[in-house]
């Protein structure tokens, strides 16, 4: 049977919020723990780079053109990977693979600053590459979350400036509470190295999550337009 | 941040400009003769502050503010340009009572000056290395404040704790260390840590001595305390009721007696006598006991939050 993407009612709610609702609550909770966790990594990541490089403008410019780098790379792909057979189970996925990626900052971060710092005078580029080789292949796979998870949501064209919309609402309110609660809160009671594993934790139990809505559901928010779609087509 | 400490503005109003301050107490609106208002001679804004230079009569100070108040970084006296004005500068002087011949001198922390040009003057032989991030800064203090950098006295404009870490990679030894990098409105968090302190005690010579200008208010105090204390203890607490400066003298070995510090006292007390440093006054500050919680966390590069524990 074919359904016109136009004829679906419009809602005040994103399609998303209304279609297959747990998943759907799922993926923007997701979705808001990626965007607490980026900001909270990247106000970490000066600190950690202020014994080797200093904390003057220069050492915030790197840690911010690594970032915002990484996240267009990770828009990039995660838009890419959204086109082949999207599903809960590859967003876990993701989810898991920036723990894993994350992680290993508690251990190595102070290696690679020794090393970095011993081979590179300016502390400019100093800490653009320590910054670089630290930061990089966790916030790219962080930043991968946010197309993917438009994908999974949107049901119809019509309503996906919407759904992108409302996601990016729920993301970037986590940036600003990560941001928050990092600089206010989590480094006056923690040591860096317990937010970074709580962080690790907290993208880990996200993706178990995420894994656990994949194996309980048979379809996603997302699915019916691409079922609408090919039926389009069919037609 | 590089710049030197100010939390000296109590003593400065105290000192310098009691007509200001009263003053401003009464509201200048009905006081019969108003003070002569400081002017402001110079204003200069770079990437990590904005100075500002003023002079009343002949007195000139620098602050690292936009508006003009009493925060003074650092003031001196245009017809006695000798005389240390803040209470903080006498202490940190307090440190050649330990080390009564420095041959080598690191300073992080410019400020106006002050304390690496009387050392200039009263050790010829002196060798110094300062330390300031802010360029303006070294601007201001040549234009305005008598310093000048020579064969004897060179300014590297880097981050204290960078320099830290390469003058260690490289072996460098100092016998005179002075801490002075502290903004009252924002503190370099990594200059305040025990991985830091642990770097300066590298630096130092077997006898070197550390002297560094630190808060005496707000919760920081109990930390930053446990933290020297963690590398340094025993050392001097310089810590007068009268000002919002607190100075830490330590040494890598162990603290000289209270009759060498008077000894010494008596050598130099003569030679510091035009900066106005007074070591009689000095030497009842130079105490090691410890009142503070010896139980409070200390600062680390995991764990520095030392301008939130400031605002506590």
């Amino acid at each position: 049977m074919y359904i016109s993407v136009c004829k679906l009612p419009a809602r005040a709610l994103p399609r998303g919020l209304t279609s297959n609702m747990p998943t759907t609550l799922i993926i923007y909770a997701l979705a808001f723990v990626a965007g607490f966790s980026i900001m909270s990594i990247e106000l970490l990541g000066g600190r950690l780079l202020a014994p080797y490089f200093g904390s003057s403008i220069y050492v915030w410019g790197s840690i911010i053109t690594v970032f915002m780098l990484s996240l267009s790379i990770g828009y990039l792909l995660g838009g890419r990977l959204s086109l082949h057979h999207p599903s809960m189970g590859r967003f876990a996925l993701i989810f898991l693979g920036a723990a894993i990626c994350l992680y290993p900052l508690v251990y190595f971060s102070e290696d690679v600053m020794n090393w970095v710092f011993e081979r590179i005078e300016d502390p400019r580029y100093g800490s653009l590459v320590a910054a670089s080789t630290l930061f990089i292949v966790p916030t790219v796979i962080l930043g991968m979350i946010s197309p993917y998870s438009v994908r999974l949501l949107v049901v119809t064209t019509e309503h996906a400036g919407q759904v992108a919309g409302f996601l990016y609402f729920v993301s970037t309110l986590g940036s600003a509470l990560g941001t928050l609660a990092t600089s206010f809160y989590f480094v006056l009671w923690f040591e860096m190295d317990t937010v970074l594993t709580a962080l690790t934790g907290a993208l880990l139990i996200g993706g178990l999550v995420a894994a656990g809505t994949a194996r309980r559901i048979d379809h996603l928010p997302g699915d019916r337009l691409e079922s609408a779609a090919r039926q389009g087509f069919a037609k | 941040m590089t710049v030197a400490l100010r939390w000296t503005h109590l003593a400065c109003r105290r000192n310098l400009r009691p007509a200001l301050l009263l003053a401003v107490l009464l509201g200048t609106s009905w006081v019969a003769t108003p003070p002569a208002e400081a002017r402001v001679i110079h204003r200069e804004r770079s990437v990590y502050s904005t100075i500002l230079v003023d002079q009343q009569g002949p007195v000139i100070c620098m602050q690292f503010s936009i508006r003009q108040d009493q925060r003074n970084q650092s003031c001196f006296n245009e017809r006695r340009p000798k005389e240390m004005l803040f209470p903080y500068a006498h202490m940190m002087m307090a440190s050649l009572l330990v080390n009564p011949q420095p041959k080598r001198l690191l300073m992080l922390g410019l400020g106006g000056g002050t304390l690496p040009l009387a050392l200039d003057e009263l050790y010829p032989d002196l060798v110094q290395d300062v330390i300031e991030l802010d360029p303006a800064v070294v601007r201001v203090a040549r234009e305005y404040f008598g310093f000048a950098p020579s064969e004897r006295v060179t300014v590297i404009p880097q981050d204290g704790r960078v320099f830290v870490k390469r003058a260690a990679q490289r072996g460098e030894r100092y016998d005179l260390i002075m801490l002075d990098a502290f903004n009252g409105e924002y503190i370099p968090e990594h200059l305040m840590t025990r991985e830091f302190l642990e770097e300066v005690r590298e630096l130092l010579t077997e006898n070197g001595v550390l002297a560094a200008n630190t808060f005496s208010i707000s919760a920081l105090y109990e930390h930053e305390s446990a933290t020297y204390a963690a590398v340094y203890a025993p050392f001097f607490n310089l810590k007068p009721s009268t000002s919002g400066n607190r100075v830490i003298i330590a040494r890598k070995g162990p603290l000289p007696t209270r009759a060498e510090l008077e000894a010494q006292a008596a050598l130099l007390a003569p030679r510091v006598a035009p900066y106005r440093v007074a070591f009689d006054e000095l030497l009842p500050l130079m105490t090691t006991e410890t009142d503070w919680d010896a139980a409070t966390r200390i600062l680390t590069d995991q764990y520095a939050p030392a301008n939130l524990l400031q605002n506590r």
